[in-house]
């Protein structure tokens, strides 16, 4: 990507930037633009360069952030109408981090209202539509994000995880989507989903770029105490891969795989094996209960997390108010989306008295178990392949009325995310009618670094 | 006919008294300020939020269990409670409802008998709402307020002893310091719970939220048992539900059923990680704890004090280890100090001074002082409440006694002339004649008018003596 310096000026790249947002107006990968403040911060880092003063390792770079994290730039949304008029009074970790590295934020990109979903269609503003195809889905919730950098708007863009919303975007628009080991990078200031499993991440055009955002943003931080101390400390190129073993997922190239999105990851693993990697098939049966898990786990702290949003103290509150519960019900009947609602009453009853054991509780068990399964195929490989989404982006509203549908998008980037491993989404090809598909690459806790080694190794091949 | 035998346990809901809040780097102490002004980004529960644990509460919620004779559990974790109210921001109480810090233990009451505990737990307390007509205004100061919950055991059996258990817990807390302790500030609250039977089997129970006083605890006690007992001999039954105490009507009235009960929903709280203690840090904490009531009751023993004498002196931390001080260098001067602190130093007039300010070897000295007639038991008492009062604490009570100039006159010589004196004087010249012919009992106004002269420095002893011999 593009650094700021003596012969580049921060204003033009920003500038440019934004002028490409604009020419892409159509796709709606952004909520809002952060024209003036980008323009001012531009000036400011201009002003430094000049002056021969530090001004960062991503100095005068733009970036689009999803609309989940706090930043006092604007209103933060969440794409909700309960968020809708939220102006943060602070700034999320992650983005204070880029933003004293010099990192320019141009706008805040649209998502699934809450993250809640897997293509964007979920905002309360309107979907985003695929980079490569309009008719098509982002694919999400990070879709605002990864649209905006598969049009070449920005050259990273940052995203959160919490079952798939890194990954399976970047998959449907042909663009790298990192998701990091829970507890690489804080939480602090990013509207809460599922908190066991939510993580930040980014999205960028190549595994370099990917590194040096995730060597920024990474790192222990005091105000989420689930941080795990930096370990994103490598060169690239010295994150290599200790066995050169890795397994092929059989048990996610059966049936109701696209035969394109099987295709491209056994070219994938074809090429792993020219670059000296060996690749042999491996079944992990109990991978198929991780979406079982997931929307029991998910949901539950979902419902948690939402209760804040009561209408009593920010937020949207309903305006016919009779009692204390009205103010309750009414307001969050108008403030969240049909799928946050949907999420809010499965967590609900899952924690209910008398279903607590029979759900949560064994769902929390099975996890252990899932943990288990990982950690014993990674004895044997560095790192596991396997697709991201069982077919390339579908189109926007073929879904909507299928809840069930929908989630099983999720079914191949939930299970890393119950385990808190680390899962990058590499582009790797595409389909006959040119749609982009990706391929997913899971290792043990913190190898981040490693599977992004072995994806730049592949770069070009 | 046996009568109903009552049983009760207790939950107690304890503020510590850390700097800033349980899971937030803001003021604790709300006493006195602007509502929603001690409030940070995480007790207001702005999205994006995380709890971020305040390690002084553990330590706390450490000494309050050692208090209690509490096993320390070394690993223990948080759990959601949900429910919605406008006090409490994020729609759920961060409380440990699985794993609690503190595990079993037991307390003993100054009567000798013994309440066990069956565990406490760390949460953090919710906001305060304030109602006015037809609206209400919330204040968030309080929110995020480290609590500990005390669950005592069925153990209680009379009014009275519920109200010793609170009273008691009152005095560990303090001792401990981990409470300001004020119940008027809402510091410490009581829940009781309370059931009758005339069998093994106990009955249905009812449970009176949110007391803050001893007394309250103990008069919705009894107030209890007559309701329960009414509803059981007319053949009616006790329902199990939450009832409120009202102070003014000394009556509780129904607030919710069981069948109203509100499902909480519990969840592991995924924010904040398990506390994992070393023993070795139990260890250091339990060696830095001061002698608890207990270790002063017997200490005193010797003493042969009123158990309510005892207890006043117990009430204040304080007071108890100047007694125990001074017992342990002299215990010969050591009950008339306590005397002291019960009947003289404990009155309402005193609440506001620094009972720190006299050390046990200054009332060690004070009391020999009096031992050896130096000082009369009446100017010893403004000499004691001179030491609590003076600002240069350099000065020995010797040397105040000297300076309030009532060091008493044991000097025959002196004592004399002033005696002659008082019999020169017209007006008692009746009594003078009485003694002479043996009335004894007119010696004392003579002994009187004498003290009077001498501005009470003389020892009332002598100068009956001197008397005597000059009118044989």
């Amino acid at each position: 990507m593009k650094i700021a310096d003596k012969n580049t000026k921060a204003v033009d790249l920003v500038r440019a930037a934004l002028e490409k947002a604009k020419e892409y107006e159509d796709y709606h990968a952004f909520i809002s633009m952060n024209e003036a403040h980008a323009l001012e911060r531009a000036r400011e880092i201009d002003a430094k360069i000049e002056k021969g003063e530090e001004v960062g390792r991503l100095a005068g770079v733009p970036f689009a952030l999803k609309d989940n994290y706090l930043s006092p730039e604007g209103n933060t949304t969440a794409a909700a109408k309960m968020l809708e008029d939220f102006p943060a009074p602070i700034t999320a970790t992650a983005v204070k981090k880029l933003e004293d590295e010099g990192a320019i934020m141009i706008g805040r990109a649209n998502l699934d209202a809450y993250a809640h979903g897997g293509s964007t269609e979920n905002s309360y503003f309107g979907p985003t539509s695929n980079a490569y195809d309009k008719t098509r889905v982002a694919g999400g919730s990070s879709g605002g994000s990864a649209v905006a950098v598969a049009l070449d708007i920005v050259p990273f863009a940052l995203g959160s995880d919490t079952g798939g919303s890194i990954r399976q975007p970047a998959s449907f628009n042909g663009v790298y989507g990192v998701k990091p080991t829970y507890g690489t990078v804080s939480r602090y200031g990013v509207v809460a989903m599922a908190s066991s499993t939510d993580t930040m991440g980014c999205f960028a055009k190549d595994a370099a770029d990917a590194n040096l955002v995730m060597s920024i943003i990474a790192g222990k931080d005091e105000k989420d105490s689930t941080t795990l101390d930096d370990f994103w400390t490598k060169d690239l190129a010295d994150a290599k891969a200790s066995k050169k073993k890795i397994g092929l997922i059989t048990d996610f190239m059966g049936d109701g795989v696209d035969a394109d999105v099987k295709k491209t990851t056994e070219d994938y693993a074809n090429k792993l094996k020219k670059a000296g990697y060996k690749v042999e098939e491996v079944s992990l049966p109990i991978l198929k209960y991780a979406l079982a898990i997931y929307y029991i786990v998910q949901p539950a702290e979902v419902a948690s997390n939402l209760s804040r949003y009561d209408g009593i103290r920010y937020g949207h509150r309903a305006k016919e108010i009779h009692n204390l519960g009205d103010i309750y019900s009414k307001t969050r009947d108008e403030g969240f989306m049909p799928e946050n609602k949907r999420r809010i009453l499965i967590g609900n009853f899952v924690l209910s008295s008398g279903f607590f054991d029979a759900y949560y509780l064994k769902a929390q068990k099975a996890r252990t178990l899932l943990i288990n399964a990982y950690n014993e195929a990674f004895e044997k490989y560095d790192a596991l392949l396997c697709p991201v989404s069982p077919s390339p982006a579908f189109k926007i509203g073929e879904n909507t009325s299928d809840p069930l549908k929908m989630y099983l998008e999720d079914v191949m980037t939930v299970p890393p995310s119950m385990a808190g491993l680390p899962a990058i989404s590499v582009p790797a090809g595409k389909n006959k009618a040119g749609l982009p598909i990706g391929v997913q690459l899971v290792g043990p806790r913190k190898s981040d670094q490693v599977l992004l080694h072995i994806a730049a190794e592949l770069e070009g091949k | 006919m046996s009568e109903y035998k009552i049983t009760i346990g207790i939950e107690c809901h304890v503020q510590l008294n850390t700097k800033t809040k349980l899971f937030s780097a803001v003021d604790n102490d709300a006493v006195d300020k602007e509502p929603n002004s001690c409030v940070s980004p995480i007790d207001y529960a702005l999205p994006g939020m995380l709890p971020v644990l305040n390690k002084a509460a553990v330590e706390k919620a450490v000494r309050a269990g050692l208090a209690m004779n509490c096993k320390i559990n070394l690993t223990s974790r948080f759990d959601r409670k949900h429910y919605y109210y406008p006090d409490l921001p994020k729609g759920y109480q961060i409380s440990q409802m699985y794993q609690p810090i503190i595990g079993a233990g037991v307390i003993h009451l100054p009567d000798g008998s013994d309440v066990k505990i069956e565990h406490a737990h760390l949460e953090e307390d919710a906001g305060k709402l304030t109602h006015f007509g037809n609206y209400s205004l919330v204040d968030l100061n309080r929110a995020g307020t480290p609590l500990i919950e005390i669950v005592s055991m069925p153990d209680i059996h009379s009014a009275a002893q519920a109200r010793a258990y609170c009273e008691e817990l009152h005095r560990l807390m303090m001792y401990a310091d981990v409470t300001n302790g004020d119940l008027y500030q809402g510091n410490m609250r009581f829940d009781v719970n309370i059931s009758i039977s005339k069998t093994e089997k106990l009955g249905t129970r009812a449970e009176i939220k949110n007391l803050n006083s001893f007394r309250s605890v103990e008069r919705a006690v009894e107030y209890e048992y007559k309701r329960q007992k009414a509803l059981l001999e007319k053949g009616e039954r006790v329902i199990q539900e939450t009832r409120g105490w009202n102070d003014t009507t000394g009556k509780t009235t129904s607030q919710r059923s069981k069948e109203e009960a509100q499902d909480y929903r519990y969840m592991p709280e995924p924010d904040v990680p398990p506390i994992v203690l070393e023993q070795s840090y139990v260890d250091k904490v339990a060696a830095s704890m001061p002698l608890m009531p207990a270790d002063y009751r017997s200490k005193f023993d010797i003493l042969n004090l009123d158990e309510s004498e005892r207890e006043a002196i117990i009430n204040y931390p304080v007071l108890a280890k100047r007694l125990a001080e001074a017992c342990d260098k002299n215990i010969n001067l050591s009950p008339r100090i306590a005397h002291w602190f019960s009947s003289t130093l404990l009155t309402e007039e005193n609440q506001d001074k620094d009972f720190s300010l006299a050390t046990a070897d200054e009332l060690l000295e004070l009391s020999e002082m009096v031992e050896k007639k130096e000082l009369s038991s009446t100017a010893a008492k403004d000499v004691l409440m001179e030491m609590y009062d003076r600002k240069n604490t350099s000065k020995t009570p010797h040397q105040l006694a000297k300076e309030m100039n009532l060091l008493q006159e044991n000097d025959e010589n002196a004592l004399s002339a002033i005696i002659d004196e008082v019999l020169m004087m017209p007006e008692c010249a009746k009594a003078a004649e009485d003694v002479r012919n043996g009335e004894m009992k007119a010696i004392g106004f003579l002994v009187g008018q004498v003290m009077k002269k001498s501005k009470g420095k003389a020892n009332p002893a002598s100068v009956n003596e001197l008397i005597k011999n000059k009118l044989s």
